[in-house]
């Protein structure tokens, strides 16, 4: 067991670290005021991940922050892992946002660029981008490593005080599908030079693709730099892959499994089958090192896969979970 | 050079209102070339407000005048004169300037002011410059990322790059796909690979509305 020089302390940072294959999953905060739904959630996935990432208003639509849905489930036993976009804050706002995370207790954040508002349910609003993604992991990397605002002041409360910086776990996404294709990996170079501990990426569908992907980023030596969870997305519905394809930024779904999808006659069994195939395949591919699943709207398919495949979540050495408490699985 | 493009017909007339002297403001630059702001579209309004007087029974009395260049106040004097309306079919630049010009007459746009492009095809321009102020296209393969690419990014293309095309819209390009391909066929791919510090946008509007005085007399 490793636990000296964690930069987080996250247990997901304690999986990843011990080599352990680990396993996070997305829970979309609600459109409403609403804790329980984000409770009933994390009750289901609980007893079968390592954490739980928690998307920042994802599509552009508007829905309950983040950080709040990180510290709903803090308090429900799940380590959250925080998504901050680019897209609705500038660097301030993000800053505060870093030092208010810490302060409740969340120790995974993950920095995306965020897609265009467009997509979303506020199309006529105005976008920030004041950075972008691979700024912003180097940002947190300086508060993390140097305890420095990105104005190059001390995190402290006096000028020359002593820093007290956030600790965290510093993630980014990966998109193996978008083009241009070979400047992927190299894109994944910029984000781990920047900062990022760990990576996320877009859903599978094409196994090839991701697999040319992972063999390169082996083979440029980044593998070893940072953590690599392959993204998995389960689907139940012929319309849902059509809707992703034709809607979803940056989703490659090739033709054959839509087809695949379309002659299936229990639609809902196939999915399920698609994504234990997928796993099986990305489980034994030596540069990934965890399964990100993000059930959109299927979450309770979410413990049936990890069941499935045999994977259990890590353990810090007291045994204990997020909250101290014993796990009781 | 600034791209506009004119206001719907319905709502310059909304916007003029019951007024009945009315001068027709264009410029000679820009919005001459665009096609909105030119001589022929000074005449091109002037003929559909008659006709609408006609169809309504509303009198009216309008005249054109073209300014050489309308964000100069003096390339404006031919506009001054007893109106109850000015219509500027110049930018903002242009339309603000006869504001400040003749306080006592009510100046309304006919123009949306767009964007700073370029012309690329015939009669079709693009955006090509945000004015943000610290021009760094010599890193991007002679391409800016901050006006071409929909998030401004500067540190290479987002995960919604797809086959040469912006995820927000198919008939965009991705410029980063563009910035790429560039620098691959030079052989300095690798200049990217450093990481592009965040920009300050003190030099962009974020800094407030800006000022420039040249010394060059």
């Amino acid at each position: 067991m490793r636990t000296t020089d964690l930069k987080s302390g996250s247990l997901l940072e304690q999986a990843l670290i011990n080599g352990h294959f680990a396993v996070t999953a997305e829970i979309m905060p609600p459109k409403t005021p609403s804790a329980s739904s984000i409770t009933k959630k994390a009750e289901l996935m609980r007893p079968f991940i390592d954490a739980a990432n928690v998307t920042d208003n994802q599509s552009a639509v508007v829905r309950l922050a983040s950080m709040a849905a990180s510290r709903i489930l803090i308090e429900s036993g799940v380590e959250p892992v925080m998504q901050i976009t680019c897209r609705d804050r500038n660097r301030m706002a993000i800053q505060s946002d870093v030092l208010g995370a810490s302060a409740l207790g969340i120790r995974n954040i993950l920095c995306v660029t965020g897609d265009h508002q467009r997509f979303g349910n506020h199309p006529e609003s105005k976008n920030v981008y004041d950075m972008d993604s691979i700024q912003l992991i180097r940002m947190l990397k300086r508060m993390r490593d140097d305890g420095l605002f990105q104005n190059d002041e001390p995190i402290a409360n006096k000028k020359n005080g002593a820093p007290v910086p956030p600790e965290i776990f510093i993630g980014a996404a990966a998109n193996p599908f978008a083009f241009p294709r070979e400047y992927r990996p190299l894109r994944l170079i910029k984000k781990v030079n920047a900062g990022a501990d760990f990576i996320q990426t877009q859903p599978i569908f094409d196994i090839d693709v991701f697999r040319k992907w992972v063999e390169r980023i082996i083979e440029l030596g980044i593998a070893d730099r940072c953590h690599i969870l392959a993204g998995l997305t389960p689907v139940r519905s012929v319309t849902a892959l059509q809707y992703m394809r034709d809607h979803v930024p940056g989703m490659h779904i090739p033709e054959p499994v839509i087809q695949r999808m379309q002659g299936a006659s229990d639609m809902e069994r196939e999915g399920f089958e698609m994504a234990i195939e997928t796993c099986r395949e990305v489980i034994g591919m030596p540069g990934v090192h965890g399964l990100h699943i993000m059930a959109i709207g299927w979450e309770k398919i979410v413990p049936e896969i990890i069941t499935a495949l045999g994977l259990t979540p890590f353990r810090n050495p007291a045994g204990t979970d997020i909250d101290g408490k014993k796990d009781p699985t | 050079m600034i791209v506009a493009d004119r206001k719907p017909l319905d709502e310059i007339i909304r916007l003029i209102g019951s007024a009945r002297r009315i001068a027709i403001v264009g410029c000679g630059e820009c919005v001459t070339v665009c096609h909105s702001g030119g001589e022929k579209n000074v005449l091109m309004l002037e003929r559909e407000l008659r006709m609408h007087s006609v169809a309504t029974g509303a009198p009216i009395e309008v005249s054109g005048i073209v300014s050489r260049r309308q964000c100069d106040p003096e390339f404006n004097e031919d506009a001054a004169g007893d109106w109850d309306v000015i219509v500027s079919l110049g930018c903002g630049a242009g339309a603000q300037t006869l504001a400040a010009q003749f306080p006592s007459i009510r100046v309304i746009p006919g123009l949306n002011t767009r964007f700073m492009g370029a012309h690329t095809s015939l009669m079709r321009w693009e955006e090509r410059c945000a004015g943000c102020g610290n021009c760094s296209i010599h890193l991007f393969a002679g391409l800016c990322p901050i006006a071409r690419c929909s998030k401004s990014l500067l540190n290479g293309p987002c995960g919604g790059s797809f086959e040469g095309h912006c995820e927000i819209d198919r008939s965009i390009e991705c410029v980063w796909q563009k910035i790429v391909d560039r620098l691959t066929e030079d052989g300095r791919l690798d200049t990217l690979d450093e990481v592009c510090p965040p920009k300050d946008w003190r030099t962009s509007g974020a800094g407030g509305p800006r000022v420039y005085t040249s010394e060059d007399n």
